[in-house]
């Protein structure tokens, strides 16, 4: 196996917005990586920070957010064929638009209905940024964009093309968002939540289509998201981020069925299943930190049964379980007492492991 | 489409009747004569009411108005101009109010987006800042006090421009005028330009075509300006009606013979004169359905959602 391409490089991102309350530190050093033709997934609550770290990455932050620190390289293939390397943070918006937003890194939003120009038609709305990155003709364009619907599973792309997005459904429109962003071949597709306001049915049907298009094209992918249920289906690695910083990483087996952080192991219990005793579904108790006065030591620890005295002074550093697992507890310290999952979590992974084999 | 304009064209006219004849049963229910009466004996007054048919039911009245209406005769001045035809008096007052208020539209609609198109590009900064103040002021100071104003900087302590309207030298005289109804105009315009920018802007479509790589020029002009352009039309067209017709008072004080000026006059003279309130409420009701209607076929040429349903139903 040849060596693995690394595409997406997120080193200690530091960021904070300015609000009239006072500042937010809303990403506390987060690193995620990402190798390309893979797929990870980032979960959490809302508010946690994933999608400002995919903002981020894709040079759309806010105006009034600060970048404190970290690095994002992103690895995309040239016109010529060629590995080229770009720090997100050092280029301007101006030279991110052109070179890199919806040309090597695409993504799609999480409400498909407000998400499209009202007033744009459909076929116009794909063909813009097909001229504005590839040049080629109005008509080569609209061919593409017509070959495009067609690959999303819109049916009469040709009349599709001059339909206006309310003339749509919302499965459709979602179809259109992903036609989008896959208009210029992107190297990085970064999923924001896509199926969070889609019907359960049309959810499947919309992952199905993502799935397939990352195996026909080969693109990497990243899910933002806080359905577990979708990440199993559809993710290689997991990052779990609580507060503004990665807790726990790994590849989907080990989060699902080995997860060594408290949080995940809350996450985990508070997903609905039909087969726990109890007729009460989980919940993490309490409520995820202000992260305008930001929390000392661990920021998880006042929610966190297992809570350890040395987690309301320091912040837990990265412990390595596997070469690829690793998470931020001061459980996994030599010094710290054994302390195991849930038993009731513990039953509920021994039957995911069961329905998955 | 034809449908739907060929029915609102009639709902306007079917208003503009309903309005006409308020008005006719109105201006005639109100204390005093259409002619100065008080130099007159009450024999004389049962005579000159006799011979205008006001004594008449006032259906028949209105009927007989309305027949020489249709064929274009307002009729004459009862107590204005010594009875000349109406529309010879109107068509100059048009002219003067069209012109002054015309230039006022455009300015202000025009200097209006530019002040809001900035204001929403620097959102919280200097010219964001200064434009608020200046919409504010705008909005609160009414264009008398403000015409007032540039005629004593202007033409009084400084005699740059003429003290009062001179329609020899229409464009000169024009300036102060114009400039003080436009203001409100302006401000309005500025303010919801705006708000209507920055909100689009925050909006996701917005987001997605900044992930596409737009940027810049083609951004604004593409996605930004045309979707907040649709709540603007709406809040134009009432000041548009409001600039053509409703300068009361700015035309009273810089002495222009507009329709404002004569509608004045027409109601506080020696008696109320029926034939020109009646013909300047036509105009004042037809301008402003016109427009509305205008505005509203506007729209559906900015905002695709309202010409789908106008066509009557999806595809």
């Amino acid at each position: 196996m040849e060596e693995k391409d690394k595409i997406l490089d997120i080193k200690d991102l530091d960021v904070s917005f300015r609000t009239s309350a006072g500042t937010v530190h809303a990403l506390r050093g987060v690193n995620i990586d990402l190798y390309r033709g893979e797929t990870v997934a980032i979960v959490g609550e809302s508010g946690s920070g994933k999608s400002v770290s995919m903002k981020a990455a894709m040079g759309l932050l806010a105006s009034n957010a600060v970048v404190n620190g970290g690095q994002i390289l992103f690895r995309y293939k040239n016109e010529a064929g060629e590995i080229e390397e770009a720090d997100i943070l050092k280029k301007d918006k101006k030279w991110i638009r052109r070179n890199i937003n919806g040309r090597h890194m695409a993504m799609v939003f999480q409400d498909p209905m407000t998400s499209l120009d009202p007033t744009m038609q459909i076929g116009k709305q794909i063909t813009e940024g097909i001229i504005a990155h590839l040049g080629v003709s109005k008509k080569e364009a609209e061919e593409r964009a017509k070959a495009l619907l067609e690959e999303v599973g819109i049916t009469d792309a040709e009349k599709r093309m001059r339909n206006y997005p309310h003339q749509l459904s919302g499965g459709m429109r979602q179809r259109v968002v992903i036609a989008i962003a896959l208009s210029c071949d992107p190297d990085l597709l970064i999923c924001d939540e896509p199926t969070t306001a889609l019907d359960v049915t049309i959810q499947t049907m919309i992952l199905n289509l993502i799935l397939k298009v990352q195996k026909e094209r080969g693109i990497s992918v990243i899910y933002i998201t806080h359905d577990l249920g979708v990440v199993a289906k559809v993710a290689d690695y997991v990052n779990v981020m609580y507060a503004g910083k990665i807790v726990e990483v790994g590849n989907v087996n080990e989060v699902f069925y080995e997860p060594a952080h408290p949080y995940t192991w809350g996450l985990l219990s508070a997903m609905p299943d039909l087969e726990t005793e109890d007729s009460r579904l989980y919940t993490i108790p309490g409520s995820p930190p202000n992260l305008l006065h930001e929390p000392k030591g661990d920021a998880f620890a006042a929610r966190n049964e297992y809570a350890l005295a040395i987690d309301e002074k320091e912040h837990p550093p990265m412990f390595k379980i596997t070469e690829t697992h690793s998470a931020a507890t001061w459980l996994l310290d030599p010094r710290a007492p054994k302390v195991e999952m849930p038993e009731e979590l513990k039953r509920r992974i021994e039957r995911m492991r069961k329905e998955a084999e | 489409m034809q449908k739907y304009i060929f029915k609102r064209v009639i709902t306007a006219l079917i208003t503009l009747l309903v309005i006409t004849f308020l008005l006719f049963w109105l201006v005639r229910i109100m204390p005093g004569n259409p002619f100065p009466s008080e130099r007159m004996t009450d024999e004389a007054i049962a005579a000159k009411r006799a011979e205008m048919g006001l004594d008449d039911p006032i259906l028949t009245q209105f009927v007989r108005y309305m027949k020489k209406v249709l064929k274009g005769d307002f009729g004459k001045g009862t107590s204005l101009f010594n009875g000349a035809p109406i529309h010879t008096v109107l068509n100059k007052a048009i002219a003067n109010s069209f012109k002054i208020g015309g230039i006022a539209i455009l300015l202000g609609t025009f200097v209006g987006l530019v002040l809001g198109i900035i204001a929403a590009l620097n959102r919280d900064r200097f010219w964001d800042v200064f434009c608020s103040v200046f919409s504010i002021l705008g909005v609160c100071v009414p264009s008398y006090v403000f015409l007032i104003f540039l005629q004593y900087t202007f033409a009084y302590k400084t005699t740059l421009l003429p003290y009062f309207f001179d329609s020899s030298q229409f464009l000169k005289s024009s300036i102060i005028p114009s400039l003080s109804l436009s203001l409100f105009t302006m401000s309005t315009i500025a303010r919801f330009t705006r708000n209507e920018m920055i909100e689009v802007m925050d909006s996701d479509y917005v987001l997605l075509a900044e992930a596409k790589g737009m940027y810049g020029y083609k951004l604004i002009t593409r996605h930004v300006l045309r979707n907040a352009l649709i709540p603007i039309v709406t809040v134009l067209a009432p000041l548009i009606v409001d600039l053509l017709t409703g300068a009361l008072v700015v035309e009273k004080i810089y002495g222009i013979q507009g329709i404002g000026k004569l509608m004045v006059d027409a109601i506080s003279g020696e008696g109320i004169d029926y034939n020109y309130v009646l013909a300047l409420g036509i105009l004042y009701s037809s301008l402003y359905i016109g427009i509305m209607l205008v505005v509203d076929l506007l729209y559906g040429v900015l905002d695709p959602r309202i010409r789908i349903s106008a066509k009557g139903g999806d595809q």
